[in-house]
């Protein structure tokens, strides 16, 4: 395919509460090519989902609004289609994973229809057909076939995620995003459920966005990534460049927050301060406040992106090409 | 499933005891003397005291209760004293109406209860939702009497159109069954309501959503099925209540039930009818409220899985 498969320009979204206006994703950019994995990291409320609703054309309206921006996905601008071209999109084009399996199903409706209803939906296939590969489905997320007529209470919290990957991929969609797919569950089942989206990701050939704030699943499934902070990407690139050379000084606070086994526990060191209420982003670069490395330019002036062989990073301490390391 | 029911039609018979010994507690304790009342006041002390002896109501009490939990256990609940007919065939020459009234103003209460509320949902904060919203508030707070009164003033006086009362037609059907149904359809859409604004922000709608299913699809399968569980409750309940309904709603549309059996026996102080109308009111309420939890089994399987294990 020529170009990439997904292409996020100046996405802005906003959400409007009584208390005021929310500034959710601020001039998010970023590109992926099929087949592909990009993570998407950041504390909780820095947008991530946000930016996967948008895509998705799910972002809950009201109170939210996408102010501008475009989302091309296989040369279609999503954002100017209409609901009806959208609905044949989801499921079928793009499909997403959220992050609760205990909440993402439907308590009152068989798991095998759940899976099924995608398919009718998207590929024509007559109930009967569907059902059979819905069952073929399950048989891949290594549950069998036959447990198609039991409902998700039957299942454990790790088997009800595999049920919804297997949602998820029932119509071999070009691009799926996974909202922090494996935050709910057991660190054990957590590894096998991202064995599991690795090898089907493999076999499928989809590309994925993983939306997570664990830089560990970042590191093992991802060959992207994309740091965000109140609503914007602070930095990107592959994935060697992010975990072998990080710049932004909050993409290096992220790091330092992972314990080292090797390393007593009191070198943790956490980022200073709380995210900034969305309600009221700071002036300048919103990480100004907790970056260790503030300086007078940061308070006031949104930094520009400094692009280094596709590692790109928003701060000024690299604005006017120094490359000083933080 | 089977055992679980047979279970729970065994809690029945406690229930039942219990509202027995109520009602013929109050009964008895009630002032004033069936014997006096049916000889009126013409009649010697002597004639009143033969008749005492004679419905076994010199009897201690508990020897009365005896009697009238043995005989209904054998299905027999005494004479009317007015018509000296069998309590029973009297309840069941009246019941078919009673039931026919009681099920088709829960049809009505469901018909339009359920829609207006579902309506208002998906148009929440609009000017539908708020006439949806409206309409449900005045249908529960104007007593049902009076829109009876209303209704027989407007289509039967002013506008001609149906009969104010009898029960030989369909027409007269018509204005009892809203007068008992309002109220519980008013319930059963701020029910549905608000049962559906949870319901439409749980993940999972978001999740049927996002697999690009058509909204109707949506609507029916994934939200209905979620929303209907506690409409189900809500409207179990209210149909005890509007049982308790029937009494007036008969009454002002002079419609010979049992709700009109009871009141008219209230005034006879023809006790055996009352006491044996009450207990077949409260075996219907017990019966429903079964129906009802069978309900819930079909609607929501997790409540079926607990009975498969509570076997």
């Amino acid at each position: 395919m020529n170009g990439p498969l997904l292409e996020v320009a100046d996405l802005n979204v906003i959400y409007k509460t009584y208390e005021g206006t929310v500034a959710a994703v601020n001039g998010v950019e970023f590109s992926l090519e099929a087949g592909r994995t990009l993570g998407l990291v950041g504390e909780s409320g820095a947008g991530k989902t946000t930016t996967a609703l948008s895509i998705m054309g799910l972002v809950p309206s009201p109170p939210g609004i996408i102010t501008s921006g475009s989302v091309n996905f296989a040369g279609k601008n999503l954002l100017s289609l209409s609901e009806k071209e959208m609905k044949k999109i989801r499921g079928n084009h793009i499909s997403m994973i959220f992050q609760d399996p205990m909440t993402s199903l439907n308590p009152v409706v068989t798991v095998g229809v759940q899976i099924s209803e995608a398919l009718v939906a998207h590929q024509n296939l007559s109930e009967a057909e569907a059902e059979k590969k819905a069952m073929e489905m399950l048989e891949k997320v290594q549950i069998p076939g036959q447990r198609y007529r039991e409902y998700p209470h039957e299942f454990s919290g790790g088997m009800r995620q595999r049920v919804v990957i297997a949602m998820a991929l029932a119509c071999n969609p070009g691009l799926i995003i996974a909202d922090e797919p494996t935050t709910a569950l057991d660190v054990t089942i957590q590894a096998q459920v991202l064995e599991l989206m690795r090898s089907l990701k493999e076999e499928f050939s989809t590309a994925m966005i993983m939306i997570t704030h664990d830089l560990g699943v970042v590191g093992e499934v991802c060959d992207h990534v994309a740091v965000m902070y109140a609503g914007r990407i602070v930095e990107t690139g592959s994935l060697e460049q992010i975990f072998g050379n990080a710049r932004h000084p909050y993409t290096l606070g992220l790091f330092r927050c992972i314990p080292d086994i090797e390393e007593e526990t009191s070198k943790i060191r956490p980022i200073e301060g709380l995210m900034p209420d969305p309600l009221d982003l700071p002036s300048g670069c919103p990480f100004h406040p907790r970056c260790p490395q503030c300086m007078d330019l940061c308070r006031t002036v949104v930094p520009g992106v400094l692009d280094d062989g596709g590692h790109r990073v928003m701060c000024h301490l690299y604005g006017k090409g120094g490359a000083v390391h933080g | 499933m089977l055992r679980y029911f047979l279970k729970r039609l065994m809690f029945l018979i406690p229930v039942l005891l219990g509202v027995s010994v109520v009602i013929f507690s109050i009964v008895h304790l009630a002032p004033g003397d069936p014997a006096e009342v049916m000889l009126g006041p013409s009649a010697t002390q002597e004639e009143i005291t033969n008749l005492r002896e004679q419905l076994g109501l010199t009897k201690p009490l508990y020897v009365q209760y005896g009697i009238f939990l043995t005989n209904a256990l054998k299905g027999d609940l005494g004479r009317s004293i007015k018509s000296n007919a069998p309590v029973v065939d009297e309840i069941m020459e009246r019941f078919p109406a009673t039931l026919t009234l009681a099920v088709l103003g829960m049809i009505f209460a469901i018909a339009i209860g359920l829609p207006l509320g579902i309506l208002a949902a998906l148009k929440q904060n609009t000017w539908v939702d708020a006439l949806c919203s409206f309409f449900a508030l005045v249908g529960f707070s104007i007593p049902n009497f009076w829109v009876g009164l209303m209704l027989m003033l407007l289509l039967s006086i002013y506008i001609p159109i149906l009969p104010s009362s009898g029960f030989d037609s369909w027409k007269n059907f018509i204005m009892p069954t809203i007068v008992l149904g309002i109220q519980t359809m008013a319930v059963i859409a701020r029910m549905t309501r608000s049962s559906m604004l949870e319901v439409i922000r749980q993940d999972y709608v978001r999740t049927a959503r996002a697999k690009g299913i058509s909204d109707r699809l949506v609507l029916t399968r994934h939200i209905l099925g979620n929303v209907l569980i506690p409409v189900v409750t809500i409207a179990g309940i209210y149909f005890g209540h509007q049982l308790g309904g029937v009494v007036i709603t008969e009454t002002i549309f002079s419609i010979p039930g049992l709700g009109r059996l009871i009141v008219d026996a209230i005034r006879a102080q023809d006790y055996p009818v009352v006491q044996g109308g009450v207990l077949f009111f409260a075996l219907c309420v017990g019966i429903v409220n079964l129906l009802v939890d069978l309900l819930y089994a079909v609607l929501d399987p997790r409540i079926k899985a607990q009975y498969r294990a509570a076997k």
